[in-house]
């Protein structure tokens, strides 16, 4: 089954309720998938900066350690702020690659969850009440968010198969559904230069994301290519730094609900998700058309939707 | 009047309100506020009560229906009026998917959309629906009728038994063994009497058309017989 939520502010005096809003969301799907969950908030960017989200199932006895690999790559100018098993360590751009192979090479199992100016993921197995709780996901601000509870089909239930899956800087997926071509997929994208951390299917549609978009498309045009190359069942939300996307395959048999007002974007797996959203008794509600991308932009005009051939 | 806030009171004390209504009940006029998407709202009604929801509902709301007299006044989430057995069950705004699949009689209304698998394997259910209908709507649906007074999405009535289908716009496609039939007096007939019940009556049925199945795919034909 799977449980996914999603919401794009546009109204700016919505921002400091995001957390709030979108962990109600989350926590109101748990009956579809009590495995694991998880959520991507767009907070604010600092210019030049990144901030590299990173967990560790040991932070007690692991992340003094981080402290120290931090400082090693980028001095006193990074900032580390710990919560529960994650840490959000923020740092110039320059720095991030660097930051990058010092974990990999440190003796300790630190795990990249996200890369990303604005983009912060957290994710744990366990139910959504109680991710959310452990990361304070409620008092979190932000532009634009989306999150995961999981039913696993495909793959492990441990964190890194939890979703959100990011495969890029700023960019990140949630998935319900099965994909049925991804491990041809998947070889296909690791001889382009994409690395996976998983096996799971739904880390291949965010990486084919990635690749389209690194290869030009905006994330309308990569969704709408999605449609010709991903084969099996798939709802997808998709974040970018300024974007928000949905789409369904042809079949369209796992379910989504959206809602839109003068004020934010909504999407639930179901209506449920949406009731506490402020104004949904007047927001235009609808179910998203089967092989149809929808996108919508920051940087672009608000609100858009497209119809796929 | 029963009322029940299902922001208060659990789904369990009334669905079980509703299920211990007998004939020699007085009090049969059901009003269900707050339903917020909740699933499985007033299903397997056996009586002919009337239900008034005041909202929009998840899964299954009406479902194995049988006599009652449902009203949803809000849209309905996948599988509205599942499985029911008669009575009536009518959506004020839009339905998501398999509305009334399996269904075996009584009378569906959407007066909005429905999405995917509309009267998926209908059994005898008469499903009137005021806007378009999603792709694969009617599969192998066996008897009833289906009427669709906006646009069918993708092969409509695929693999169709002997459900009757009319739509007044446009079909994307029509599925396997679907054709395109010539629409009768009987069946003029009927439209009118579905769309009456269903309260379109500005509506004439000489806009719609009909399509049913070929009957190629369900019939044995001898010439196979080799292949078997």
């Amino acid at each position: 089954m799977c449980g996914i939520v999603g919401l794009f502010l546009k109204d700016r005096a919505l921002e400091d309720r995001l957390g709030e809003m979108l962990s109600d969301m989350l926590v109101t799907m748990t009956d579809r998938g009590p495995d694991s969950a998880g959520i991507a908030v767009y907070g604010k960017a600092v210019p030049g900066r990144v901030k590299v989200t990173i967990q560790c199932d040991t932070p007690g006895a692991d992340f003094p350690a981080l402290d120290v690999l931090v400082r090693d790559v980028a001095g006193e100018m990074a900032s580390i702020a710990v919560k529960d098993t994650h840490a959000v360590v923020e740092l110039s751009r320059e720095k991030a690659d660097p930051l990058r192979a010092a974990l990999a090479a440190a003796p300790q199992t630190f795990r990249i969850m996200s890369v990303g100016e604005t983009m912060e993921i957290y994710k744990e197995t366990g139910l959504p009440k109680d991710v959310v709780s452990r990361f304070s996901i409620r008092q979190m601000r932000g532009t634009h968010g989306i999150g995961h509870t999981r039913m696993a089909t495909e793959s492990a239930v441990t964190t890194l198969g939890a979703h959100p899956f990011s495969t890029g800087d700023d960019q990140c997926l949630v998935h319900n559904g099965s994909l049925s071509n991804h491990n041809n997929l998947r070889r296909d994208l690791v001889r382009q230069g994409i690395t996976f951390e998983t096996e799971n299917d739904s880390e291949v549609a965010a990486a084919y994301l990635t690749a389209r978009m690194r290869a030009g498309s905006n994330l309308g045009e990569a969704l709408t290519s999605a449609l010709d190359d991903l084969d099996g069942f798939f709802t997808f939300v998709v974040g970018t730094k300024t974007g928000f996307g949905v789409l369904r395959d042809p079949i369209a048999c796992k379910p989504a609900v959206m809602a839109e007002t003068e004020r934010y974007v909504a999407f639930g797996s179901e209506y449920r998700a949406l009731v506490g959203l402020p104004g949904i008794e007047n927001a235009r509600v609808w179910e998203p058309e089967p092989a149809s991308v929808y996108f919508w932009d920051r940087d672009g005009a608000t609100g858009q939707a497209m119809l796929a051939a | 009047m029963p009322a029940f806030d299902l922001a208060a009171t659990p789904l369990r004390d009334l669905n079980q309100a509703l299920h211990a209504v007998t004939p020699k009940t007085n009090d049969r006029a059901f009003e269900i506020r707050n339903p917020r998407g909740s699933h499985a709202v007033a299903v397997g009604c056996s009586e002919p009560v009337t239900v008034a929801v005041h909202g929009s509902v998840g899964y299954y709301c009406g479902g194995m229906n049988a006599a009652a007299d449902i009203t949803i006044h809000g849209s309905a989430g996948p599988g509205v009026a599942e499985n029911m057995m008669s009575g009536r069950v009518v959506v004020e705004g839009d339905a998501s998917q398999y509305a009334g699949a399996t269904g075996r009689g009584g009378l569906l209304v959407i007066k909005g959309n429905a999405s995917s698998r509309c009267g998926i394997s209908m059994k005898g259910i008469d499903i009137v629906v005021g806007g378009n209908v999603g792709h694969m709507s009617a599969f192998m649906g066996q008897s009833g009728h289906l009427v669709v007074c906006g646009d069918a999405g993708e092969a409509l009535g695929d693999s169709l038994y002997e459900a009757k289908l009319f739509v007044r716009g446009k079909v994307k496609s029509l599925g396997a063994d679907c054709i395109e039939k010539e629409m009768r007096p009987e069946h003029l007939q009927a439209l009118e009497r579905l769309l009456a019940e269903a309260g379109m009556t500005d509506i004439e049925p000489t806009e719609f058309r009909r399509y049913g199945s070929a009957r190629k795919l369900y019939t044995f034909n001898i010439d196979n017989a080799d292949a078997y």
